[in-house]
């Protein structure tokens, strides 16, 4: 069962093909890896799958529907959670508020149940707090919900940014560069932390640069360059793929 | 913390009382008014992040449809009043649904262009509204009941009424999960469209809550003059309630309010000044962005914030 389809999709900067004719699928459940020298177009193809982007041509399909035309926001509705490369946050409000905005899109109040704060109100904002206290506990920042986003350490920044994601439980979760800025001790508790989230039924999709973290967490790996796919497979396949060996290591 | 806000209440209540005369009332009142102007400004401009320029031509379109609905129709102030706010409403929906496709600086310059617009149309439709020559003669509000607002003193009151129903409405949808969208589209627009914020719908309603409130201070402009020209809805008067936003505290709720009284305030005071006022203004405003960039808001803020932290490191 394929939860993720993309099907020649493409996505050019005015001559250039940052995204060039990519078939991919994602498979439910998984934890699938996206690797591939600086500027193959990982992060461009995040952007088309979350719809940041439009794509030129292609297609996308998200549990079988053809999300191609949607915006973001609407495929975050769909279950489409993301992080970002720079950490994004909300970087002046706590991460509690950080992770309610998240949570927003569960919710249907509007300007006159804030005005009257309604029933609706109360109860939304309860759920709403709820589901933050468990997603900040699921990435252990519990005792930090009052910290403003900015003073938190770069570790937690990331943690908050899967707490913000996870927030209204996506079915599909894209990281982009997780391990970027932390040191190896931090790496093995994302990992763990990654790892966990897998098991929650979160099909998942991760960039990264640190082959070793790819290779340990991944089940299947796409490896794109100069926009192409030049190979896919699981771990040991890629690992003694000529192509993508070549890509690596054969230009000095 | 929490007495601070009744204690301004308290303030206000008294203040009007102890007044010398009927001239400082006037200009406690007009404060009132700009003031709800200036927290309107802050809807879209402190909640949303979005600088719009058309602000006054709220302004206008809520004085204007009060003033004509009352001379020309012979329709009351308490119904011309929520009629210019629904008529801003609709047309900051629809104004607001175009540009605010254009983002940043050419968001600012396209709603710039769409206050100038208004106020031309108002200038130059002179069968309707009598261009430079204005509309005079507008009927105040009626009494209600017992309540008769033919006082000066009464009027303060009304406006002050009005104000209070402002910042409270505003402070409630701040800290609602309709304001926390809001900040998040401020803050990050790609990110708040990933967690599922449709940054436009939030965007355009900052857009309308913001063009209502410029109508209501417009419509209470009218009433309570009882004379109208074109220059209410000049891009001027925008840049002046800018200037009030940003002196007291961009996105805060009570900020708007403080800097609408110290700056227009002071501005009467330096009436004997003049257009020589402006170089006094123009300085201030330099010496405040370079120094007090989140206004007397943000530096009360920061202030209390080092003091929490002197008293319990962290």
């Amino acid at each position: 069962m394929m939860l993720v389809e993309a099907h020649q999709l493409s996505k050019s900067f005015g001559g250039l093909r940052a995204v060039d004719r990519v078939d991919f699928s994602v498979a439910s459940g998984s934890i699938t890896g996206i690797i591939g020298p600086n500027g193959a177009g990982k992060t461009t193809f995040f952007n088309l799958i979350s719809r940041a982007l439009p794509a030129s041509s292609g297609r996308i399909l998200f549990d079988g529907r053809d999300v191609t035309a949607l915006a973001a926001h609407q495929v975050a509705r769909l279950g489409v959670a993301r992080t970002f490369q720079a950490t994004t946050l909300f970087a002046d409000a706590t991460a509690v508020d950080n992770v309610l905005v998240g949570y927003r899109q569960r919710t249907k109040s509007g300007v006159l149940d804030a005005l009257l704060r309604t029933g609706r109100l109360t109860r939304e904002e309860g759920e709403a707090r709820a589901a933050s206290r468990d997603a900040l506990a699921f990435v252990g920042l519990d005792a930090f919900a009052g910290r403003r986003a900015q003073d938190l350490t770069q570790e937690q920044q990331k943690r908050l940014a899967i707490a913000l994601a996870l927030v209204a439980k996506p079915r599909l979760l894209l990281l982009d560069e997780p391990s970027a800025g932390i040191n190896a001790e931090q790496t093995r508790g994302l990992i763990s932390l990654i790892e966990e989230i897998a098991a929650a039924g979160v099909t998942v999709l991760l960039i990264e640069h640190q082959m070793q973290v790819v290779m340990q967490l991944c089940q299947r790996i796409m490896v794109l360059d100069y926009g192409r796919k030049i190979a896919q497979g699981t771990p040991d396949e890629i690992r003694t793929d000529p192509a993508v060996l070549d890509a690596y290591l054969g230009r000095h | 913390m929490h007495l601070l806000p009744w204690a301004a209440l308290l303030a206000a209540v008294i203040v009007p009382l102890l007044l010398p005369n009927e001239y400082y009332l006037q200009i406690l009142t007009q404060g009132y008014v700009f003031a709800i102007s200036a927290c309107g400004l802050n809807v879209i401009l402190g909640l949303a992040g979005q600088l719009s320029l058309a602000h006054s031509g709220f302004f206008g379109i809520g004085a204007y449809a009060l003033a004509l609905l009352a001379t020309k129709a012979g329709i009351s102030f308490w119904i011309g009043l929520p009629a210019g706010v629904a008529l801003c409403a609709v047309s900051g929906y629809a104004i607001g649904s175009i540009c605010l496709r254009s983002k940043g600086h050419y968001f600012a310059i396209f709603t710039m262009a769409v206050g100038i617009i208004i106020h031309l149309v108002i200038q130059k439709w002179e069968s309707l509204t009598r261009g430079h020559i204005g509309v005079i003669g507008i009927p105040g509000p009626g009494p209600i009941g017992p309540i008769s607002f033919d006082s000066t003193l009464a009027r303060s009151y009304l406006a002050l009424f009005f104000l209070v129903i402002t910042v409270l409405a505003i402070s409630r949808l701040v800290r609602s999960p309709v304001g926390r969208t809001l900040m998040a589209v401020r803050e990050s627009e790609p990110l708040a469209a990933a967690v599922g914020v449709d940054v436009m719908a939030a965007k355009r309603l900052a857009f309308t809550i913001s063009a209502s409130l410029a109508g209501l201070a417009g419509g209470l402009f009218a009433g309570f003059i009882g004379f109208l020209g074109p220059e209410s809805a000049n891009v001027e008067m925008t840049f002046n309630t800018l200037l009030y936003v940003m002196v007291g505290g961009i996105g805060s709720l009570a900020g708007p309010v403080a800097g609408t009284f110290i700056v227009y305030g002071l501005s009467q005071v330096l009436a004997v000044l003049q257009h020589y006022q402006m170089i006094i203004f123009g300085l201030a405003l330099v010496l405040l962005i370079l120094f007090m960039p989140a206004g007397l808001a943000g530096a009360a803020r920061s202030l209390m914030r080092q003091r929490v932290s002197e008293v319990k490191p962290s």
